[in-house]
């Protein structure tokens, strides 16, 4: 994220197409498509390769030039098989070509010995250290591009590894009034009744307020943050304001359900992790996932509102030490 | 205060825990005096179900006296006598107000865990894994009872702990079997397993109008108590090919309609168990849906094929082609307990039926190990284990 381009011109119903990027999109698809081509051509090479080198170790031996090392070449031969269905199991397989590169220089460098020990058809071996060498230059350009596709895609402000990784949405029906969801959820003093890693929200005036979540090793995290646009019954939009360790905004819609079945209410969450040490303050405010974090919480509030009480197992009778799971109930609820 | 808990595959050890507490205002304490061993308990025990941890209390069949209650709960009072429904249910959400108690969207806390597996959570259980909510169950001396005011059917003094106990589930679930038939006068009802849930199918089917009942199983002493007691014609799957007896029961057309009340843990013929069992054992298949195929083949056209037997993942080679072709309904569930548990005390009270006629064994909660591995293995002609802490 560059700095000094504000954080998210944002539009509150997150219509937002990147107009630019869209632009330069197709010329990027075709040349990606031609780097898999490559790509997956390696992957098949691999494949046979190393079928023959498990298989057929004497012969391959031989016509590399060198002669009993046939539980070795097997060895290679699996390495070599793994590698091929790494690459061909993956759309964008960086890590797997780069591990080719590595295993091509495992391959000169044995080539290399080869040259030197007795019983070495030195021609062959030449011959086979050339073919080697031609193979690691495909293998190296192929991960050279696949890794600038990837810092490519990255400057333009979307993650590739997840694209939404930065995004939350998740919706669901509660059975109430949307105009009594609304001013549950307008007084931001009830957040922290549902959302477990907030401590405690205070009102400043009437669109800004004071949050304080639960940071690491039980240390406190705090922002002010403010109401950017709402409708009573309709919609409420916040975002913090500048200055906040972890910059964060969000939206929630209520939606009439249909057949009278209560409210559809649907949250959509952006919060802006910056890299390095603070993106591990990101996994503790927002738990260890906000893709897991956030379903609860709506659960939670869903509960409060139907039934009075959020359901819970914390303080309940087991025979050991806790009385929940730590494995599954406090990896999903804490 | 004592608990059955599980601690592994066939390890289930009673152990002292604390007493359970008031968590919730709508929360309220019993002080059980029956509980029961279930079928789908099995399932624990053999190491079927995902999400267990040791230490987990189990038990879900339970029955007792009030002892506490929180500041919510209007409608119970200390020494009320009550069967406590195995569905936790609120009693606020949609499925709850339409009766589907046991599909209750607000009482399982671990629904976003539920969603993954199933795609929608169901309620939360009592004692029956992480995946329902991690719930202490009530196989204990005390239980916490969740959303106490909702729907507690309160026992009258006259009748005794044996003849309700189990309005907490297996009566319920074997009417809801049948019901869930949709029978007609004439109809001829094919029922798979003679355990308890088969044998209140069994009842429930005349209850309902059937016309004639014909039970499945192969353990001899539960094959005569479905003759006997609950009146059905019964078939011993090991000496006769079930599908062929059928067809001559019902004159080549098929039953009207079969029931499934035996679940994932199922035997059968020798080549079809090996392969579930063999599959299961390679956790390429999680379930033996055994008798699943054979309803749905010997089901007539046009028939309904009821479930109430516990699957929990992926079975293997049902017969999608059969199922269509032939125009068949499937219904299932876990039982909405909550809606049958006045209608069917009625029943008991008026005579109709004395649900106690299923229960083999009584023993005190210290002995639920034992109670576990007999119910399991069938020995002493095991057929349903009652607890008394």
């Amino acid at each position: 994220m560059e700095a000094g381009r504000g954080w998210f011109g944002w539009i509150p119903d997150f219509g937002f197409a990147v107009a630019g990027y869209g632009g330069t999109k197709l010329e990027k698809k075709e040349k990606l498509m031609n780097e898999q081509t490559l790509a997956n051509g390696l992957g098949w090479f691999s494949i046979g390769l190393g079928l023959a080198e498990l298989l057929a170790p004497e012969k391959v031996g031989q016509a590399i030039g060198v002669k009993n090392h046939h539980s070795l070449l097997r060895t290679l031969g699996a390495r070599e098989l793994a590698s091929g269905v790494a690459i061909l199991a993956q759309e964008k397989p960086r890590e797997a070509l780069w591990s080719r590169v590595a295993g091509d220089a495992i391959d000169l460098g044995l080539l290399g010995s080869a040259l030197r020990s007795e019983g070495a058809d030195q021609q062959r071996v030449i011959g086979a250290i050339a073919a080697v060498a031609g193979v690691t230059a495909l293998d190296v350009y192929c991960s050279l591009q696949l890794s600038s596709d990837r810092k490519q895609l990255a400057q333009n402000g979307q993650s590739t590894a997840q694209p939404k990784r930065n995004q939350i949405r998740k919706t669901i029906t509660i059975n109430r009034s949307a105009e009594e969801i609304y001013a549950f959820w307008r007084d931001l003093e009830n957040l922290p009744r549902f959302m477990n890693h907030l401590k405690a929200v205070s009102i400043i005036d009437d669109k800004r307020s004071h949050w304080v979540a639960k940071g690491p090793a039980g240390t406190e995290v705090e922002w002010d943050a403010e109401i950017i646009e709402e409708k009573p019954g309709e919609l409420i939009a916040w975002r913090s304001l500048p200055g906040a360790t972890v910059p964060n905004a969000g939206v929630v819609r209520f939606e009439k359900a249909t057949g009278g079945r209560g409210t559809v209410v649907k949250v959509n969450l952006r919060y802006h992790p910056p890299g390095g040490a603070a993106g591990a303050t990101v996994a503790k405010l927002f738990g260890e996932a906000p893709e897991k974090q956030i379903p609860v919480d709506l659960l939670r509030v869903k509960q409060l509102l139907e039934t009075g009480e959020i359901s819970r197992t914390e303080g309940q009778p087991a025979g050991r030490a806790e009385s929940t799971s730590a494995k599954f109930d406090n990896w999903l609820r804490k | 205060m004592k608990a059955n808990c599980w601690f592994g595959k066939r390890d289930m050890r009673v152990v002292n825990v604390p007493d359970p507490k008031i968590l919730n205002p709508r929360d309220a304490i019993v002080r059980i005096t029956s509980t029961a061993i279930c079928g789908s308990d099995l399932h624990l025990y053999n190491g079927f179900m995902p999400t267990m941890e040791k230490g987990d209390i189990v038990g879900h069949e339970f029955m007792g006296e009030v002892v506490e209650v929180g500041p919510g709960v209007k409608n119970l009072s200390v020494g009320d006598r009550i069967v406590v429904p195995f569905p936790i249910s609120c009693g606020n959400c949609h499925f709850c107000q339409q009766t589907l108690f046991s599909l209750c969207e607000n009482s399982n806390p671990n629904a976003p865990m539920a969603e993954q597996v199933f795609g929608h959570s169901p309620a939360g259980l009592y004692g029956y894994s992480h995946l329902t909510g991690g719930y202490a169950g009530g196989q204990a001396e005390y239980a916490r009872v969740p959303y106490a005011d909702v729907d507690h059917v309160k026992i009258p003094e006259e009748l005794t702990d044996e003849q309700v106990l189990f309005l907490s589930d297996i009566f319920p679930t074997g009417y809801m079997a049948a019901e869930n038939c949709d029978i007609r006068p004439g109809d001829t009802i094919a029922i798979w397993g003679c355990g308890p849930v088969g044998q209140f199918a069994i009842k429930s089917a005349y209850m309902l109008g059937a016309e004639r009942v014909i039970a499945i199983d192969r353990i001899p002493e539960r094959l005569r108590m479905a003759r006997e007691e609950a009146g059905a014609e019964t078939i011993n799957y090991e000496e006769v090919n079930t599908y062929d007896a059928l067809m001559e029961m019902t004159g080549g057309r098929g039953p009207d309609a079969c029931i499934d009340a035996v679940g994932l843990e199922a035997h059968g013929a020798p080549l079809e168990y090996a392969y579930d069992r063999a599959k299961q054992a390679m956790m390429l298949e999680t379930e033996r849906p055994i008798a699943l195929r054979e309803a749905i083949k010997a089901c007539r056209n046009g028939g309904t094929v009821s479930v109430p037997g516990v699957y929990g993942g992926f079975g293997d080679k049902i017969p999608l082609g059969a199922f269509m072709n032939k125009g068949l309904t499937l219904k299932t569930g876990q039982t909405h307990v909550q809606r049958y548990m006045k209608p069917l005390l009625e029943r008991v009270q008026a005579g109709d039926i004395d649900p106690s006629f299923v229960i083999t064994h009584t023993l005190s909660l210290e002995e639920a190990p034992k109670g576990y591995q007999i119910f399991c293995d069938k020995q002493d002609e095991c057929i349903k284990v009652v607890l008394k802490p």
